[in-house]
């Protein structure tokens, strides 16, 4: 009887062989014109992070800002082999010199130096202002995060309630207070700035771990007798990851904002290392002398942030799709 | 003794060790509530004293409503959540005890089935890795762990080669059921409890994944606990059936003499408030008025009496026993049926 | 019933609903048509992925932007499609309204109840708050809601699903709606509260001589509810007709496949047959007829084109080629072959 045949369940006790387990339809009239009842549809597997590069693909907005960001990248690394002329070396005649002036492209600043090259090279610095606290602050953040969400608990409220201490801080009078404190330069900047950046992301972590601990198939892991640390290798990271570097991106033009406060402030990087918010400040009063030269750097740190912003916000748009 | 020489011949897993007159499950005087946030003292009812008990190769299926606390039993078997109160025994060893079986081990014989197929599989990982992941963590090496899940995968009617890389959200929810059960059996449990297996899915499916159901549990030689709200599902897959309401059992009795001579006033207004699948005979009034009340303050007495047609002064005073001796005794937890309870219909209880 | 003397309250013709996006492009409603008379109940049956709630949403036209329509929808006799703006803000709610299924999620947290039913009948008559109230309290009485003076000032948090599942009757009803669209409203509930408000609805459909609309994958539920029904598979009516003699003998394989595999009052033990496989992929349709992949009694001419509405009796259709009009003249091959091949397993 061609609908009972069909299941792909067989009498009790009967070894099934793979051909039978199929569940191809059973004697038809037409068997061979019966396409399979199971089968899944022709479209491309993908995994998730093979999905989120196929959107990237697809967004030529993103596309075409990463393609910006990689440029700076690029210039701030190979800044020795790309910069015109020495960024330390000064002269007393050629002082706040407009563009162009004797092959200075975009011409010199208060002590005679050529302004392409410290901006290549202050791109070095402010890019690692920029990434270094974010990275150290994501590991950091991101497994308080996770345990303090996974264990729940007594361990999660005092994991949180510390981070909300620091959260009640502005960050940058935070980054300022404690930069102060220990003093200017930059490992003491990257490190005030690491700890300001911990709680949100750690936040982040919590919010999502908590999200995915309650969901069935963390059950399901527990219920095979699987081990904490285990249920959060194998299936709590790979759910987290996302929202964490989603918001950890839009961070990095944060961290530069913050990195080029601290050193106008004078908190951060000392002179004569080229840093963009050390030049603008040291280039302030020049503003009525030139001033499209002294308002570069302010040009170069609003560029650099406003496309990584942009490039976080396409990764986000990427990664935030449901399944 | 017929019985009991089948009962025999089934069990032949070398993991057994109470014989086979030993449930595999009894439950005692479960117990669990919830404190509600924010109001003190207040808690959710949710198990409140529910005793059973499992033979080996049946299946027990459990009925309810929404908030009579079936999740939370299910939870409490397998130990996901801790009891407040009452005690496991698996196979003649008390769970957690000392002296008695781990809750590790007890979690490598028995698994669960969750309802929602979607939420119970990890959308970051390929089907077949979420199958291996129960072997896998119970010390299976992973190429094993992978051939495990694709015998398994088979077992449940899907191509593994064609099933197994794909994500869940590439699945129907029958498939994602599938994969469920296959995922349920990876690591070659004794019993299988089953909550609301087939309730997300739609009808065509949930007869399919029912017969496999049936088919794998003849195979493999499985005890199910299979909870639901649907009657007739329940009717269909059990032996014998418990009637859970408010966090507690109301009735208990084999599966076909509990459905057509239900004693409790609740199973019966469950029965009569099924659609009728003929136009001509449509129900007209309904059995039952009012919602299934709320488990944080349960009523005095018998928890039923504020909805049941039949409530008296006895039911608000006493709460009234389940009195059931034998596997197939077929009681409920009535003051009906108890002839000195003072109940006005108690006299004639027989005849229920 | 006559269906072409008199005018049809709702006529659907040839609707198609497509979902473009960048990737896909899901055909959900491939060309359906029926027709509910006033005071009629139409039951939609299907199962996930068959195109019911998107047909029922494009009578009020509450689809996505993405969506695309084609075909005719016609409510009280005006253009569904064509209309936009205040005319299509006065069909809904005044003319047409519905009930969704999920009442949490419909109604909004942060009203209570009798401001939410209040705020429909001021947009639609232009009344006061103290009308508004009083006409609120009215409809929780209409449909049953115990102490409806004190649940007017209550959140739907506040209440339990029966009775956010009332609320939201009541407010679907507040303006005298001539037909009432039901998005499986119970399919959410217990099955004591469920019968409970099926019930509440045949009433209140009887009483108020609306026309209503109802899906559902439940057939159980069509069979309380309905006094026609048509069966939706893959985007299309694959059949269709009055409740009693559709369940009594299908035409269709579909239908006759879904009663078989109703586990509904069968003993432990009787097997029961499934339809194997699974429902299409809404991306890819096959060509021809979209349940051959899983019929028991297909063709190769099933898979050339799609089947053509046959009329086994005057009020019925069934898109299926070994149907042959005026077949229910004579006995059918599915309802009987179904019906020996059960007993031939008990």
């Amino acid at each position: 009887m061609t609908v009972m045949a069909s299941q792909p369940v067989m009498a009790s006790g009967q070894p099934m062989a793979a051909e039978q387990v199929m569940g191809l339809p059973g004697p038809e009239p037409d068997a061979a014109a019966a396409p399979d009842a199971h089968a899944l549809p022709a479209i491309t597997v993908r995994s998730y992070w093979q999905s989120v590069g196929y959107r990237l693909r697809h967004d030529p907005a993103t596309l075409c800002f990463a393609a910006i960001v990689l440029l700076i990248v690029l210039a701030a690394v190979f800044a020795p082999l790309v910069a015109p002329d020495n960024p330390f070396q000064e002269s007393i005649i050629g002082r706040l010199k407009p563009f162009g002036w004797r092959g200075h492209l975009l011409g010199t600043d208060e002590l005679g130096r050529d302004m392409l090259s410290r901006l290549l090279f202050g791109g070095r610095v402010a890019l690692l202002m920029g990434v270094v606290p974010v990275l150290i602050a994501s590991v950091v953040g991101g497994t308080l995060g996770v345990i303090g969400g996974f264990a729940g608990g007594m361990i999660n409220t005092a994991t949180m309630r510390t981070m909300d201490v620091f959260y009640a801080f502005p960050s940058v009078l935070l980054a300022v207070a404690i930069a102060g404190a220990m003093g200017g330069g930059i490992a003491n900047g990257m490190i005030a700035l690491t700890l300001v950046f911990i709680p949100p992301i750690c936040r982040v972590a919590e919010t999502a771990t908590t999200q995915v601990r309650g969901l069935d198939f963390i059950e399901a892991a527990r219920a095979s007798g699987a081990r904490p640390l285990t249920i959060i290798r194998h299936h709590v990271l790979g759910n987290v990851l996302g929202p964490v570097f989603i918001y950890a991106s839009s961070l990095v033009s944060v961290s530069m904002l913050l990195a080029s406060g601290l050193s106008f402030l004078g908190l951060g990087v000392r002179p004569p290392t080229p840093d963009w918010g050390l030049m603008l400040s040291t280039l302030r009063q020049s503003i009525w002398v030139v001033p499209w030269v002294c308002a570069l750097p302010g040009v170069a740190i609003f560029i650099t942030s406003f496309c990584f912003n942009l490039v976080s916000d396409g990764l986000r748009a990427a990664m935030d799709v449901r399944m | 003794m017929s019985a009991a020489l089948d009962l025999a011949a089934r069990v032949t897993d070398p993991r057994d060790r109470g014989g086979p007159r030993q449930p595999l499950l009894i439950a005692r005087d479960l117990r669990k509530h919830f404190a509600v946030k924010g109001a003190k003292g207040k808690v959710v009812r949710a198990v409140d004293g529910i005793s059973f008990a499992v033979r080996k190769g049946e299946t027990l299926g459990v009925v309810g409503e929404s908030g009579c606390g079936k999740s939370t039993l299910a939870r409490l078997l397998l130990h996901l959540i801790v009891p407040d109160a009452g005690e496991l025994v698996f196979d003649g060893e008390a769970v957690g005890a000392p002296g008695g079986i781990s809750v590790g081990a007890l979690r490598r014989q028995a698994q669960m089935v969750f309802q929602d197929s979607y939420s119970s599989l990890n959308p970051r990982m390929p089907v077949r890795d979420s199958v291996a992941f129960g072997p896998y963590v119970q010390g299976t090496k992973r190429p094993e762990a992978r051939d495990i899940a694709r015998r398994m995968l088979g077992q449940v009617g899907l191509d593994a080669d064609l099933f197994g890389p794909r994500y869940p959200h590439e699945l129907s929810g029958g498939q994602k059921q599938r994969v469920n059960i296959a995922r349920a059996l990876a690591t070659g449990p004794r019993m299988v409890v089953l909550d609301e297996p087939v309730s997300a899915l739609d009808k065509s499916v949930e007869a399919q994944v029912l017969n496999l159901l049936l088919d794998l549990k003849q195979r493999f030689g499985l005890t199910y606990l299979f909870i639901s709200h649907d009657l007739g599902v329940v009717r269909f897959v059990s032996d014998r059936v418990l009637v859970v309401y408010l966090g507690r059992v109301v009735e208990v009795g084999p599966s076909e003499a509990l459905f057509h001579e239900p004693k409790h006033p609740y199973t019966r207004a469950l029965l009569a408030s099924r659609p009728s699948m003929d136009p001509a005979r449509r129900i007209e009034e309904a059995p039952i008025a009012g919602d299934p009340p709320n488990p944080i303050d349960p009523p005095s007495g018998c928890r039923f009496r504020t909805r049941c047609p039949f409530a008296e002064a006895v039911c608000a005073a006493r709460e009234p026993a389940l009195a059931a001796d034998g596997w197939d005794a077929h009681a409920a937890a009535c003051h009906m049926q108890d002839a000195g309870s003072g109940h006005s219909r108690a006299a004639s209880a027989g005849s229920a | 019933m006559d269906v072409g003397i008199t005018t049809p309250l709702a006529a659907v013709e040839d609707l198609t609903v497509r979902f473009v996006t960048r990737d896909t492009t899901v055909h959900a409603v491939n060309g359906v048509s029926f027709a509910v008379q006033p005071g009629e109940v139409l039951c939609i049956l299907g199962e996930s992925g068959s195109g019911k709630s998107v047909t029922l949403r494009a009578l009020m036209r509450l689809l996505p932007r993405h969506a695309q329509l084609g075909g005719a929808v016609r409510v009280g006799g005006q253009d569904v499609l064509a209309m936009r703006g205040r005319a299509l803000r006065a069909l809904r709610g005044g003319l047409v309204s519905m009930v969704f299924q999920e009442p949490m999620t419909a109604l909004d947290p942060v009203y209570t109840i009798g401001q939410q039913i209040g705020e429909t009948v001021r947009q639609h008559t232009g009344c006061d708050r103290g009308t508004a109230r009083a006409k609120a309290l009215e409809l929780l009485e209409l449909v049953r809601v115990p102490s409806a003076a004190q649940r007017l000032d209550a959140y739907p948090h506040e209440l339990s699903g029966g009775l956010r599942q009332r609320a939201m009757i009541a407010m679907a009803l507040s303006c005298g709606p001539r037909l009432l669209l039901a998005d499986e409203p119970t399919t959410a509930l217990d099955a004591t509260v469920q019968i409970q408000v099926l019930i509440l609805l045949r009433r209140l459909q009887r009483d108020l001589g609306m026309g209503m609309i109802f899906v559902t994958h439940d057939l159980g539920v069509a069979a309380e509810i309905a006094d026609r029904i048509a069966v939706m598979y893959a985007g299309r009516v694959v059949e269709s007709g009055p409740v009693a003699d559709v369940l009594r003998a299908p035409a269709h394989p579909y239908t006759a496949g879904l009663l078989a595999s109703t586990v509904h009052e069968r003993s432990r033990g009787e097997p029961v047959t499934a339809i194997p496989g699974s429902p299409p992929d809404m991306r890819r349709l096959p060509a021809g007829c979209a349940f051959a992949p899983r019929c028991a009694h297909c063709q190769s001419a099933c898979m050339i084109g799609d089947p053509p509405p046959r009329h086994p009796a005057p009020d019925r259709m069934a898109r299926c080629l070994r149907v042959a009009d005026d077949a229910l003249k004579s006995s059918l091959p599915w309802s009987m072959s179904y019906e020996t091949e059960r007993r031939d397993h008990s």
